[in-house]
């Protein structure tokens, strides 16, 4: 049989503990979150959300979603896609902010 | 032999016990992957799109978030967030071979969605209450910059919110092939990919909340 199979027969499992942690890191950065924009409204509040908030993406791609565990492949995959959609973002500003 | 009998066959030998499905899980999961990154740039554009009406007209959009109810919308991220927890539960569950502990952890996902898109509903229930909906007089008759963020609020949670109906539809499948056997765990791939799309579900709505909710 093929390593596929063998990869089928014996998952990487990651122990429910590191899953209950994640969610409760999640749900404290959702309160930083929060907190900046209700105790910091304006500049400083928006600052925090553009901080925590990508920090909270990484950590569902990473455990959720198992892409720290994944080939190299997947990650470079999803980099390109993020890279792109930079791109995009990016250029568009450029062009908006600098008319 | 007829090709009806040969695919019994096939059947039979793929259900014996013992027999390893000839599955490929890393294509499958490479093509789901594929298909969130297309979620990420459909998602990706309408964000740009938002960015650039919020550089233009920063008073109005803060003037019109204020109008959110932000208590609603931390709870349905509270919600999401532990339904995103639950879900990664029943996949590793089903990993370890406990069908039955994965079956509960995913009819609490089923749970939780529906309770995203029941506060969801009273969300724009008072929203169309004071005539800020889509279509509504009121909406066209605001300043301009506030129209276009309750628009783009509309759209983006709604489109958010077709993708937790899909979620939700796509889980009972699941659902009822765990029930049924057809997946276990020795094949659960259908469930891996749901669980994946869902993680996606919960990542957009963790933008959406600082965006819409919190700009204020």
């Amino acid at each position: 049989m093929s390593n596929s199979n063998a990869a089928a027969a014996k998952p990487h499992v990651l122990p429910d503990g590191l899953f209950v942690m994640v969610w409760v890191a999640l749900l404290v950065l959702t309160a930083i979150t929060v907190g900046g924009s209700v105790f910091f409204p304006g500049k400083i509040g928006i600052l925090v959300a553009m901080i925590v908030t990508p920090i909270k993406a990484a950590l569902i791609l990473m455990y959720f979603m198992h892409l720290k565990y994944e080939k190299a492949g997947f990650v470079a995959m999803f980099l390109v896609a993020v890279g792109i959609l930079s791109i995009f973002i990016g250029l568009t500003f450029f062009d908006y902010l600098l008319r | 032999m007829s090709s009806e009998s040969a695919h019994a066959i096939d059947q039979a030998i793929d259900q014996a016990p013992g027999h390893v499905v000839h599955a490929d899980p890393e294509a499958g999961k490479t093509g789901m992957w594929l298909f969130l990154f297309t979620e990420l740039l459909l998602f990706g554009g309408l964000f740009l799109i938002y960015g650039v009406y919020r550089s233009m007209h920063e008073g109005a959009f803060h003037h019109a978030a204020a109008e959110l109810n932000v208590a609603m919308g931390v709870t349905n991220t509270i919600v999401l967030l532990t339904s995103s927890l639950t879900m990664v539960m029943a996949v590793s569950s089903l990993q370890r071979n406990q069908a039955k502990r994965s079956l509960g952890f995913l009819t609490a996902t089923l749970a939780l969605s529906a309770t995203f898109l029941v506060i969801k509903y009273f969300e724009w229930s008072a929203k169309h209450h004071h005539g800020i909906f889509p279509g509504m007089d009121h909406l066209h008759e605001l300043p301009h910059g506030e129209g276009l963020f309750f628009n783009l609020y509309f759209m983006m949670t709604g489109l958010h919110g077709v993708h937790v109906v899909i979620g939700m539809i796509v889980m009972l499948v699941v659902l009822a092939k765990i029930r049924s056997g057809a997946v276990h765990g020795g094949s659960y791939g259908i469930l891996e990919y749901t669980g994946l799309y869902w993680h996606l579900v919960d990542l957009i709505w963790i933008f959406l909340l600082p965006l819409f909710y919190l700009t204020t």
